[in-house]
């Protein structure tokens, strides 16, 4: 595989990269911060028991008109690319978002309008050369409108849409689209909320998401348990909801 | 948690790995002080295959280090009896292995260090560039500065198999020569014994000693990964009483029914046998456990040990596990553990009378010229240490120069240096 990993030098992105370079993937890094990214990418070279190329360049999901050339970059560094992973994205608490509309703008476009741009950009270079993988991480706070993501949850919740319907349209082209839906794991995002019993480590979701991955799934719930507990809550009555804080 | 520690550590009293030391010196003193959790930081920055020598930073865990070094024939050149512990973790408490009788502590394999200091700036020492810093960092509980990277160099290793050669000893002299006459044969010794059982099969125990099999004595295969068990919930606290441990020990000592022992195994299991239970420590219930480490000169000879042995069981200290080891001589840490003689470690559980009992044993050690390992310390008073440790002045003099304000602090240097809360 030849991967392009935006927001692959932390937190999900991070693991998702360097489990691919152990088994001999070309892995290039899309990310905000240079040093962050050169250290990210002496990482993914000293794991990496083949030397297959391994390469990074700036990207800045608030900068769209950037897209193009990072991903151009991408393409001569590796030779091409035939699979995307977008882990990048914006994360607040709702009472910052609430207490800050411009908080809230940036985060909405980041997670949603940029974020879809990016997959766009992504989705022709794939197509061009007969399909591929997508894989981008939305969240559980997509599935439901609940009290403590309102905000953040409704980005979320357009870009699941966004990928099921992208999976739809272009799956007989050669395009498989994966939307990981991860429930709480302990990344650096998370550090300060209170991990619930369930909380995923960083590890053992990026295993399951490149099995996924590799299996060509649609839709990745990650940790697996994710995927009861959203059941019932999708079908859990708004009066229900209304009275309950989760 | 950090993953860019440069960035993290600003302003911060503490760092803190997997939180595997028993006792509290990865702990705040108070809980309005920053302590950063390391593990996130987790990215080898160089591996140069013609020299071993690797750069990481120092929330890399040895979990890691094995899953990705083993496969490709290197293996870190000291390890501590549990993978669960960060590179970090490594050069603070200076861990010492197995094979400490041939290559001393880890930190003998350490070229460089890049640190946080307590005025926050950045630096970079090694034993030719502020030797005094590196070697006081070194065994140093990470109150000299935080640890952000660390240069070593590992160890080249034939294939991923462990030769492992063991045997059933009755009693403890038996059991102290064996261990003394392994040592210049083996690369790797330790032994467990039952320190339950008194009178004359006191210390009888298993004595282990292994080296890295060559490939032609075992099976091309790697070692496949064993599944590993883990304790599902608290035990309540009268689960482990003197009969249950009793009754344990004894089956771990007859489960190696075979007088001797002698085969390839998987490493995971040679270096770490406990870390194949997860969450061993609900075993004592809620009220916790601790360790009591210590290491008694050659000198006081074999009868020191088998005293020290008299007096943990007449302090009533049950303790199902017992770890008996041979170290060879002192590192060049400024507070580093092990010392030329036997150095055994205890579980305790935690009780209301256990002050009582790690003054006991203090007394003990201090009277005998030996010490205690900081990594396993919650009950030892101040005066204690000071008697038991006489490179402290050393110590804290380095610590004078680099922070006088002590600004970096734990709740165990508190407790022992006396430092402001």
């Amino acid at each position: 595989m030849k991967a392009v990993v935006l927001g692959g030098t932390s937190g999900m992105g991070r693991a998702i990269a360097q489990r691919l370079a152990e088994r001999g993937d070309a892995v290039f890094l899309l990310g905000l911060d240079e040093p962050d990214l050169e250290r990210s990418a002496s990482d993914l070279k000293a794991r990496h028991p083949k030397h297959a190329p391994i390469g990074y360049a700036l990207c800045d999901l608030e900068r769209p008109e950037g897209f193009a050339a990072a991903l151009d970059a991408a393409d001569s560094a590796l030779g091409g690319f035939d699979s995307v992973i977008v882990t990048a994205a914006m994360f607040a608490t709702q009472d910052a978002l609430e207490a800050d509309v411009e908080l809230a703008r940036r985060l909405v476009t980041v997670n949603y309008a940029n974020t879809v741009v990016f997959c766009e950009h992504a989705r022709k270079r794939l197509l061009s050369r007969g399909g591929g993988r997508l894989t981008v991480f939305s969240s559980v706070a997509g599935d439901r409108g609940r009290k403590p993501v309102a905000i953040y949850g409704s980005s979320k919740a357009g870009l699941s849409v966004y990928l099921e319907a992208l999976d739809h349209k272009f799956h007989a082209a050669g395009l498989s689209v994966l939307c990981v839906k991860p429930g709480f794991v302990k990344t650096a995002m998370t550090t300060g909320l209170k991990p619930p019993p369930f909380a995923g480590e960083p590890d053992r979701v990026a295993a399951s998401v490149v099995r996924a991955m590799d299996a060509r799934k649609p839709v990745l719930y990650a940790p697996g348990i994710w995927a009861l507990i959203l059941l019932i809550i999708r079908w859990l009555p708004r009066f229900v909801m209304r009275k309950i804080n989760f | 948690m950090a993953e860019n520690l440069e960035t993290a550590t600003y302003g911060a009293v503490l760092c803190r790995g997997l939180g595997r030391s028993y006792g509290d010196s990865s702990l705040p003193a108070k809980a309005s002080d920053k302590v950063v959790a390391t593990r996130l930081a987790n990215r080898i920055l160089h591996f140069d295959p013609s020299t071993g020598v690797l750069r990481a930073e120092a929330g890399v865990s040895l979990v890691e280090l094995n899953r990705l070094f083993i496969p490709r024939g290197w293996f870190s050149p000291v390890t501590p009896g549990t993978k669960f512990v960060t590179l970090g973790g490594m050069v603070a408490s200076d861990v010492h292995g197995k094979n400490h009788h041939r290559e001393g502590c880890f930190g003998a394999h350490v070229r460089a260090l890049r640190m946080r200091l307590a005025d926050d700036s950045l630096i970079e020492c090694s034993p030719a560039e502020h030797a005094d810093l590196f070697y006081a960092t070194i065994g140093g509980m990470g109150l000299l500065g935080h640890i952000l990277e660390v240069e070593f160099v590992l160890h080249r290793i034939p294939g991923p198999w462990v030769w492992m050669e063991s045997e059933r000893v009755a009693d403890l002299d038996a059991f102290l020569a064996a261990l003394g006459e392994a040592a210049p044969k083996w690369p790797m010794t330790m032994g467990w014994i039952d320190c339950l059982h008194r009178g004359r099969t006191m210390g009888r125990g298993i004595l282990m000693a292994g080296r890295w099999a060559e490939p032609g004595e075992v099976s091309a295969e790697p070692p496949r990964p064993t599944r590993e068990k883990s304790v599902p919930f608290e035990f309540p606290n009268w689960a482990l009483n003197p009969f249950t441990a009793k009754a344990f020990n004894a089956a771990f000592y007859w489960r190696h029914f075979r007088r001797h022992f002698k085969g390839p195994i998987a490493p995971e299991p040679f270096f770490y046998p406990l870390d194949a239970i997860h969450d061993w420590n609900r075993v004592y219930g809620a009220r916790g456990f601790t360790q009591y480490q210590c290491v008694l000169p050659r000198a006081a000879g074999a009868a020191a040990v088998r005293e020290f042995m008299d007096r943990l069981t007449k302090l009533g200290a049950a303790s199902p596990l017992c770890v008996i080891k041979d170290c060879g001589p002192e590192g060049k840490g400024m507070l580093s553990f092990p010392l030329e003689g036997t150095s055994i470690a205890v579980d305790m559980a935690v009780s209301p009378d256990i002050q009582r009992v790690v003054d006991s044993l203090n007394e003990f050690v201090i009277e005998a010229g030996g010490r205690i390992y900081l990594t396993k310390d919650r009950f030892t008073r101040p005066a204690h240490f000071r008697a038991m440790e006489p490179r402290l002045e050393k110590f804290l003099a380095v610590r004078e120069k680099w922070d006088p304000q002590r600004r970096l602090r734990s709740a165990q240097s508190v407790r022992l240096f006396g430092d402001p809360v």
